[in-house]
Formats: structure tokens, C-alpha cells, sequence
């Protein structure tokens, strides 16, 4: 007799509730120190819901699936030189911000669910947890090999490990996880699993890789696709967390409404970056970030608090500053680029005249009134020989870490400034979202590690310009400045000419 | 205490690390020109408290000069605010006699010069 | 406004007959093609059905090889040995 095969409940049953067990030797709360500090009720671990019922057997074998196919992709783009065949040499800056900014992030959510796993008493919670901490591996793993490629001919990507602990820029990425990292597991969980993974993340890998994809960069959407098909997963593990603190008890109602407040606004914050990345860095173009983010944010997460809304849970609490700013901040971020790329370690450069256009059609109400008359100084300025760098350090905001550029909200033509004090000092923020973060916990905040700041406090390898750009190993005159008259943009014209010569 | 952390004695541990005690004898000091966007930010800068007010001008004239609007500024009209209060410093006294302290921000509207082609840029 | 449940698969071979069973199954679902990928939305629920799969794959498919070739979703998951749905709470 042949036995029956097991359902896929039965299996994921059999195969994670059923490989937990009770201590006999230690209470639980010793087990667990973590779980309880921060507020959260917890009545029944098993009301846990995994959807998606992924037991580790079947996770290993779809996921050597995904690698064989990612490794196959990357080895023919190799092979190939399918470097040559993308859309133009701007386009390698991405790679250069993707890399230095977000895979460092990506090893930090590793980290982070590891330790997330560990400390959740749920044998659900820590089976979905421990899968997402390996795929973060997987991600950052894949998207080194991936980049390295491009590393062989393009500049500024060699020291990215380095460069994401020491650059300006690229504290407002490592400073978002440091803070998830540095709060208690079930914040962790809302800033990550929820806000950040099924909220945001979208925004970060749908359009952008499609971006990759329409650029000829076959490898990178392979990536960014396969990274994203374990996204879908951390999404679902995001959208039951909430739930499950929601229906647990009513106490966590307001606990969890003010991390989604808190963690929606860094999380914009943070994928402000991305935009400037979409709407001036893809030669090509997909869609524009307003595009994205009326489909992502106003649309996706639209419907999402419309169902949690059973649970009195609230639209984020700056969801509409933000929607309104979603019409300036790609320009504003872009111009932050363009004028401080001398101490970054990617080039920027100034929209055509048909990418000046295409703006302007995607942003009507903003791009010709506040934005083009800024571009169109620059590239004068750039035509006369003196092209326009910011020649100071910018002051930063104390809590997301961008310099405090963004304007005040319905009037663009006010630059934003907050402030707060604590214990006798002052404290300055780009935004009431971030005031309102560092209000909630100064103690945590005080300790933020300014990079500007730094500089002055003599942190950072010298007091002058050339000695920071050293200690943040960014190679001056390579890595730097504008693209047009650097070496990538010589190898590109090469590359260029050749193709043109074998085809004549 | 307004963290909600594991440890019971959180706050022993806190490392401030923006104090003027951190500076060197110095305060660190943000200007920002107003109507004139085109610059990212405001600028940092740190100088001893008894820096005359009138260097921030000649600091001001060094990061801004590459504006068009920048040769044109008569410093004399000037309008300033300091801290969110408006102010008409004295250029000889010192930053600290003028009321300037540890990151304060001082912002400054320049009278005629409204940027780029009349736009806030 | 209309609460979509949305999946995103990539646009590769091995997502097509998912792609044509969804499109089938569900009257009504909105396209939106991007290079690389397609996001598909329907109003409040939309599902994938593992018979429908099979018949235009020609062979046995489970529904958890979906995830060779999902992008992303939006909407609660519901999943069992024949059905993968995604809905939002009404």
C-alpha cells in the first residue's frame, strides 16, 4: 500500500510547528529575553499564519533553482561582454550607488533577521525568519558577483564596504538599519518586514530593475528579479506580522500605528535616492517616480490600510506630505547629486534637452516652475567652463542624515528647517516626520554618527577636503566629479568608436 | 526616559556625540541663504566663539560665489534671522555677542537678489 | 478607489502559461507591462489555479514553483494544494 502524499498544510505542520518543543530545563522568558520589553502582547504564538506554508526542504530546492538560473545569466552576460551592449555609460552609476548603498544593506538585514529569528518564541515567526536571513546572504552574494563584472572596466565600486561606513550619502542608508537593528525584535519586524519590505520595497526593485532590464543590463535585473522573487515571500512575512500583533492584543495598537508612522517616513526618506536613480540616472526610461509611486504607494498601499483599517490602524501619518513631495523630491535629490558629486564616489552629470522635456511632461505641475530654471543655470554655467560644486559641507538632518535640502510642505520654495533640544543642545531636521522620530526617543538620536559633523569633530581623516576623500577612498579626478571627462566615460566613447569601425 | 530599551540603566551608556565640548573650543555654525535653492543646504561651518560675525559674510562670499546673484549682494541690507528670531548683528562683535551659539542657524535674505532668473534657485 | 489584488511575474518563458491561466481565470484583470515584467491586478481578488496552470504547461505543476518567477503581490495569500489566492479582507 502506498502512503497518501501529505497536503501542504499537513507538511508544513509536520515540518515547522511540529519540530518545536516545550523546555524542560529552562523557563521560556530566559529562553526568550527579547520578546517582551518592548510593549507587545503576545496571547498565542500559534495564531501565526505563514501563507505561503514554505518548509526548509522545499526552500532549498527552489532556491538552488533561482541560483542556477541567476549563475547561468551572469556567466553568458560574461561571456559575452554584455558590459558593450548596455544603453550608455551613464548608466553603470547606478550599479555604483546600488552597490555602496544598498547591498551593505542587504547583509545588515541578514544580520538582523538572524538574530530577529532567534529571539521570536513562535517556531512559525522563527522558521520565516530564518529563511529571509538566508536569502539576504543570497542577495548580497549575488549582487557582489553580479557587479563585479562591471568592476573589472568601470570605477568607483572597488571599495564598497569601506565607503558604506565612512560616506556622507551613504549614512542615511546605514543609519536606517543600524536604528531597525539597534530596537527590539517586533519593531525590527514592523520597520522591515512591514514598512520597508511590503510597503516600500516595491518601488525599490520593480521599476528600478525593469530600468535594468530596458538599459541592457541582463545581468542585474536577473538579480534583481531573483532577489525579488524572495521578496514576495518577506512580503507575506511582513503583511501577517502586523496582523498578528493587531489581532493579539488591543494594547498594540498604538505601539505599532507610531513605528509604521515612523518607519513609512525614514523608509521615504530613504528611497528619495532611488528616485533621483529613475528619473535622471536610466537612460532609458520605464516610468517615472511619480509614476511608481502613484502605483506602489497611492494605489497598492491604498488598498492595504484600507484592510487593515478593520484593525484601527491609520494611513501613516505623513502619507500625504509625502505623496505631494513625491513631485519635487527626484529633482531636489538630483541636484544634491550634481553639486556634491566631487566628494562622492559616482558621476553626475545634467539632463538633456529631451530628458529636460520628458520631466517636464511627467511632472507639470513642478519641474518647469521650480526645477528647470535651476538645470538650465547649471548647464550655462557648464558651457562657460565653471561648472556649478556646492563649496561647503551641508548641514545634515539629525535624524534621516540627508543634508537638509527638502523644502516645506506646499511651498516649495522655502527650504524646511525644525529643530529640537535636548539637554541644552540642538538638534536640526529636514522635516516633521524626523523631528517627530527624534521627539519620541532623543536618547537614541543624540548618538547618531553625523558625518559632517564628524569632519569637524576630526573623525574623519583630516580637516581638509583632499585628506576625507583619501579616508573615504574615493580615487579623486577617477571616481569623482562629472561624468562627461572622466575614464568611464573615455572607455564608453572606446568601446563606442569600435563598434562603429567594425560595423563600417 | 522616553526609549524603550532592555537595559534599565540605558541612559548611563548614551554617547552624545554632537556636544560643543566635542568641537575643539569651537561651535558649529549653519548659514543658509535664503530664495536661492540652487545651493543644496544650509553650510556648516565651525568657528571659535569669539570669530568676528563679519567672517560668516567673507565665508558666505567663498561658498556662494559661483551664483550670479552673488557679486551683487550689498551686506549692508542684508536681513538675518538667528534661531528663528530676527536679528541685525553687529559685524564687529563676536558670533557669540550676536546671540550665535553651539549649532545655531543663521539665515539670511538678500534684498533685490531673489535668485535665478527671478526663480528661488 | 479599486482595491486591486495584484501579482507581478516576470515576462520568461516559464511564467507564461501562469501568466494565460491568470488572464483567463480572472475576467476582468488589468495588464500593466514593463520591460522584464507584467503586473496584473483585479479587483479586490485574483487567483491562480494549479489545474489551469497544468493544462497549458502539459505537465504536473505545483503551485509553489510560482516562486521561480514572482516579482511581487499585493493582497492577503491564501494557499493550498490547488489554489493560490490573493484578496483583500471585504
Amino acid at each position: 500500500m502506498t502512503a497518501k502524499k501529505l497536503s501542504l498544510k499537513q507538511r508544513y505542520e509536520f515540518l515547522t510547528r511540529d519540530l518545536d518543543w516545550e523546555p524542560s530545563y529552562q523557563p521560556v522568558d530566559s529562553i526568550f529575553p527579547y520578546d517582551q520589553f518592548e510593549g507587545i502582547k503576545i496571547k498565542d504564538w500559534s495564531g501565526w499564519e505563514d501563507p505561503f506554508r514554505l518548509t526548509m526542504d522545499s526552500y532549498w530546492k527552489f532556491q538552488a533553482e533561482k541560483e542556477r538560473k541567476l549563475y547561468a545569466v551572469i556567466d553568458a552576460f560574461a561571456q559575452n561582454n554584455g558590459q558593450t551592449g548596455i544603453s550608455d555609460g551613464r548608466y553603470i552609476n547606478v550599479l555604483k550607488l546600488f552597490l555602496t548603498a544598498i547591498s551593505p544593506a542587504e547583509y545588515q538585514a541578514h544580520r538582523a533577521f538572524a538574530f530577529t529569528g532567534r529571539h521570536l518564541r513562535g517556531a512559525g515567526t522563527r522558521v520565516a525568519c530564518q529563511m529571509q536571513s538566508i536569502d539576504e546572504l543570497r542577495h548580497i552574494q549575488t549582487q557582489i558577483h553580479t557587479i563585479s563584472h562591471y568592476n573589472k572596466f568601470f570605477d568607483g565600486m572597488s571599495e564598497f564596504p569601506i565607503q558604506h561606513d565612512r560616506v556622507f550619502y551613504l549614512s542615511v542608508p546605514k543609519s536606517f538599519f543600524d536604528d531597525a537593528r539597534s530596537a527590539g525584535p517586533f519593531e525590527f519586524m514592523i520597520a522591515i518586514g512591514f514598512a520597508f519590505e511590503y510597503l516600500l520595497t516595491n518601488l525599490l526593485f520593480v521599476p528600478f530593475m525593469s530600468g535594468a532590464a530596458y538599459n541592457g543590463d541582463m545581468s542585474t535585473v536577473t538579480f534583481g528579479f531573483s532577489a525579488q522573487s524572495d521578496e514576495s515571500r518577506h512580503m507575506t512575512l511582513g503583511i501577517e506580522v502586523i496582523k498578528f500583533l493587531l489581532e493579539q492584543h488591543p494594547d498594540n495598537l498604538p505601539i505599532v500605528q507610531r513605528w509604521v508612522d515612523k518607519w513609512f517616513w525614514r523608509g521615504f526618506r530613504l528611497l528619495g535616492v532611488v528616485a533621483a536613480m529613475m528619473d535622471y540616472m536610466l537612460p532609458k526610461k520605464v516610468m517615472s517616480w511619480k509614476e511608481a509611486w502613484d502605483i506602489y504607494f497611492v494605489e497598492a498601499g491604498g488598498a492595504l490600510f484600507k484592510d487593515l483599517a478593520r484593525y484601527g490602524l491609520k494611513m501613516p501619518k505623513y502619507a500625504n506630505v509625502a505623496t505631494e513631495a513625491c513631485e519635487h523630491i527626484s529633482h531636489q535629490n538630483w541636484g544634491l547629486f550634481y553639486q556634491l558629486c566631487h566628494v562622492a564616489g559616482f558621476h553626475a552629470w545634467m539632463p538633456d534637452a529631451e530628458h529636460m522635456d520628458w520631466l517636464s511632461e511627467k511632472y507639470p505641475n513642478t519641474f518647469d516652475k521650480y526645477y528647470r530654471p535651476r538645470f538650465e543655470m547649471w548647464a550655462k554655467q557648464e558651457k562657460e567652463g565653471k561648472r556649478f560644486y556646492f563649496n561647503g559641507l551641508p548641514q545634515l538632518c539629525s535624524c534621516c542624515q540627508l543634508p537638509m535640502l527638502y523644502t516645506e510642505p506646499g511651498d516649495p520654495t522655502k527650504t524646511c528647517f525644525r529643530n529640537s533640544t535636548f539637554k541644552g543642545t540642538r538638534y536640526h531636521f529636514c522635516s516633521d516626520g524626523c523631528k517627530d522620530i527624534f521627539d519620541n526617543e532623543p536618547e537614541k538620536y543624540v548618538q547618531s554618527w553625523l558625518p559632517v559633523n564628524q569632519i569637524f569633530q576630526g573623525n574623519c581623516g583630516g580637516a581638509t577636503v583632499p585628506e576625507v576623500l583619501d579616508w573615504y577612498k574615493i580615487n579623486v579626478g577617477v571616481d569623482n566629479c562629472d561624468y562627461v571627462g572622466s575614464p568611464d566615460e573615455t572607455l564608453w566613447k572606446s568601446w563606442m568608436e569600435q563598434r562603429f569601425s567594425e560595423a563600417g | 526616559m522616553s526609549v524603550v530599551a532592555i537595559t534599565p540603566d540605558y541612559e548611563k551608556h548614551i554617547q552624545y556625540r554632537d556636544e560643543q565640548a566635542l568641537y575643539h573650543g569651537a561651535l558649529l555654525v549653519y548659514v543658509h541663504w535664503e530664495e536661492h535653492l540652487s545651493f543644496v543646504s544650509a553650510f556648516a561651518v565651525s568657528l571659535p566663539p569669539d570669530t568676528p560675525f563679519g567672517a560668516i559674510c567673507e565665508i558666505a562670499k567663498g561658498i556662494y560665489g559661483d551664483h550670479p546673484d552673488a557679486a551683487q549682494i550689498d551686506w549692508m541690507k542684508v536681513e538675518w534671522m538667528i534661531d528663528s528670531e530676527q536679528a541685525t548683528p553687529d559685524f564687529g562683535k563676536s558670533i557669540a555677542e550676536n546671540g550665535v551659539g553651539h549649532k545655531s542657524l543663521i539665515r539670511f535674505w538678500t534684498p533685490g537678489l531673489h535668485g535665478y532668473q527671478g526663480t528661488p534657485n | 478607489m479599486t482595491q486591486f489584488a495584484s501579482i507581478t511575474l516576470m515576462q520568461n518563458d516559464d511564467a507564461r502559461p501562469i501568466i494565460d491561466a491568470i488572464l483567463a481565470d480572472n475576467p476582468g484583470v488589468r495588464i500593466l507591462s514593463m520591460p522584464g515584467a507584467v503586473k496584473l491586478d483585479c479587483d479586490s481578488r485574483l487567483t491562480v489555479s494549479r489545474a489551469s496552470v497544468e493544462e497549458r504547461l502539459g505537465r504536473p505543476w505545483s503551485l509553489q514553483e510560482i516562486q521561480l518567477v514572482l516579482v511581487s503581490m499585493a493582497g492577503n495569500l491564501e494557499e493550498d494544494d490547488d489554489l493560490f489566492t490573493l484578496s483583500w479582507h471585504k
